[in-house]
């Protein structure tokens, strides 16, 4: 049998689980109304206006995120360079150092920037 | 290349999956408990010990009691995503141990099998990548309730875990460099002669502290910062849904366990002094060799949890980014180094010691007379100061009133010279010297008090 069937098989046992869960409690939990039990829980207080829908987040996260994108970037060429390392020949070892330097230099230079400080 | 080939039959890949499930429901169960037990243990109470033997069944009256709660839904959630998010969550947890080995081939009910659900070349990178779509399920489950605390702790939550994730993926290139391949299988059976943690020990250390922030547990936690989130992303779900995302959480703790027993202490190779026992890595022995490396991994998380305060974002976020992604780095350059250097230039192994303990000499020596020179200049800095104290000290020489520092003594002002400072005629003739700047700007002479009316 293929390799990749297994996954689907625990794939299908894992969801059907996990929707079986997510559907029981309403019919096995008591449904008691309550206006302030269903409010956004904000300590007690009146809640804000909503963050989803022209709710707003730091820029930060975009940073974070755009940074990973380029290290995930990084690791994807390093992973299949690692597997076959023994088999290549010495210049693929120097072109892969000048790749990583390559990228250390934009990361240097955000480190410098600040952009890796989180206030 | 993977070890094995798999192809076994329909009902053996059913009964192996309804292990593994049932395998991580229990160990899920069983983890929280003995968490419980040992936290408790650590601050001097007793811990959960009336529901069944040791108060074992404790977590799963825990999640019955979850079962029969009311499920409340905020009014402003989104309704779609607020349920699919724990099914993700939860699926994809289960899923990352499809490819973790157990053990060598058994025999189950005529049938030769490895203890592997399935395994092919590039497992590992399944494993990255099914961690990478269980981050769906907490940002998700943040946008979509609709309320502040589960917004910020799910973005919080993924920004914590994608960072994490790359020191964490970081850390398995020399691995694969050593191995020769991701299959898990592989790797385990390349460490036949010597544990990945005894000649990749930072690998195992980088990853040992990302597994811990790609988890959220303590003291990473802080998705689930009481005081600032109250509880991050699942603030707002109840009930059996709060129950699966507990369980997720639980699973992904026993599966990078679990990756970091197959990568780095040999998989289910047993230990050096069992392994002088012909039959220690065959048949169902290496199961128990395997479940008692990925128990040390797992209480190491709660001793941590018993020990660590949680750290600040800030804090965490520049030692994921400043420390944990460059020292991967540089290690990843080493190792690869190392390796073209014996394998293009036909150094011995103890050559390349040699040179690496050399190295190490350089390095040492270099960073102790570094060391030394900060430390003279420091001294240098001391004495000038306390040289600074000794001199009188004129508490109104900047214009205003100024304590003295303990061991300076006072000075006597002029009314003249004192009339000048205030008409602002006077020029800045002393002012309190604080140790660190002494050894840059000479401070001028306070010994003589009516030297300020002369400008």
């Amino acid at each position: 049998m293929d390799a990749y069937a297994p996954i689907l098989v625990l794939g299908l046992l894992a969801a059907g689980f996990a929707v079986f869960s997510v559907t029981l409690t309403t019919f096995t939990g008591p449904k008691r109304y309550n206006r302030a039990k269903v409010d956004a829980y904000e300590c007690g207080i009146e809640p804000t206006p909503q963050p989803m829908g022209g709710g707003r987040f730091p820029v930060k996260y975009y940073l974070t995120a755009m940074m990973f994108i380029i290290f995930d970037i990084e690791i994807v060429f390093l992973y299949p360079w690692a597997v076959a390392f023994d088999q290549l020949p010495l210049f693929v070892f120097l072109a892969m150092m000048l790749f990583l330097f390559n990228l250390t230099v934009p990361y240097v230079y955000e480190w410098r920037r600040g952009g890796l400080d989180w206030d | 290349m993977s070890e094995y080939t798999f192809n076994d039959p329909w009902w053996l890949i059913i009964l192996k999956v309804l292990a593994i499930f049932v395998g991580l429901v229990l160990m899920t169960l069983f983890t929280i408990w003995w968490e419980r037990r040992v936290v408790s243990r650590m601050q001097n109470r007793i811990g959960p010990n009336r529901v069944g033997p040791f108060g074992l069944l404790q977590s799963l009256m825990d999640g019955f009691k979850l079962g029969l709660k009311e499920e409340i839904i905020p009014k402003t959630a989104h309704l779609a995503v607020y349920w699919i998010a724990p099914v993700i969550s939860a699926t994809m947890a289960f899923l990352a141990f499809a490819v973790i080995p157990f053990g060598p081939m058994v025999s189950i009910f005529g049938v030769e099998t490895p203890l592997q659900l399935t395994d092919f070349p590039v497992s590992v990178l399944y494993v990255l990548a099914i961690a990478s779509i269980g981050v769906y399920g907490i940002v998700l489950a943040g946008w979509s309730s609709g309320s502040t605390y589960p917004l910020l702790g799910g973005l919080r939550s993924s920004a914590q875990m994608i960072s994490y994730e790359l020191a964490m993926s970081m850390s398995f290139v020399a691995v694969f460099l050593y191995a020769g391949t991701m299959s898990t299988s592989g790797i385990v059976a390349a460490q036949e002669p010597i544990w990945y943690a005894v000649i990749l020990l930072p690998s195992l250390l980088i990853y040992a502290t990302a597994m811990v922030g790609e988890t959220n547990r303590a003291p990473f936690d802080l998705p689930e910062a009481e005081g600032e989130l109250v509880g991050g992303f699942h603030t707002e779900y109840s009930s059996l849904k709060f129950a699966l995302f507990f369980l997720a959480e639980y699973i992904n703790m026993v599966t990078v366990s679990a990756l970091a027993t197959t990568l780095f202490l040999g998989g289910w190779i047993a230990p050096w002094p069992l392994s002088l026992w012909d039959g220690a890595n065959v048949g169902w022995w290496p199961l128990l060799w395997w479940f008692v490396k990925v128990q040390l991994f797992i209480f190491a998380f709660i001793w941590l949890r018993g020990t660590l305060p949680r750290l600040r974002y800030d804090q965490f976020m520049r030692f994921g980014w400043k420390v944990l992604i460059p020292a991967s780095l540089l290690w990843i350059v080493i190792v690869a180094a190392a390796r073209v250097v014996r394998n293009e230039f036909s150094v011995t192994t103890q050559e390349l010691l040699l040179l690496g303990g050399g190295l190490l000499v350089v390095i040492i020596v270099g960073s102790w007379v570094l060391q030394v020179r900060s430390e003279r200049r420091e001294r240098a800095q001391v004495e000038a100061a306390k040289a600074e104290m000794d001199k009188p000290f004129d508490p109104y020489a900047g214009g205003y009133p100024v304590p003295p520092l303990p061991g300076q003594e006072f000075t006597y002002t002029s009314r003249r010279a004192k009339a000048a400072v205030v008409e602002g005629t006077a020029t800045r003739t002393a002012t309190a010297v604080l140790p660190g700047e002494s050894a840059d700007a000479p401070v001028p002479s306070t010994s003589d008090p009516e030297e300020g009316t002369h400008a």
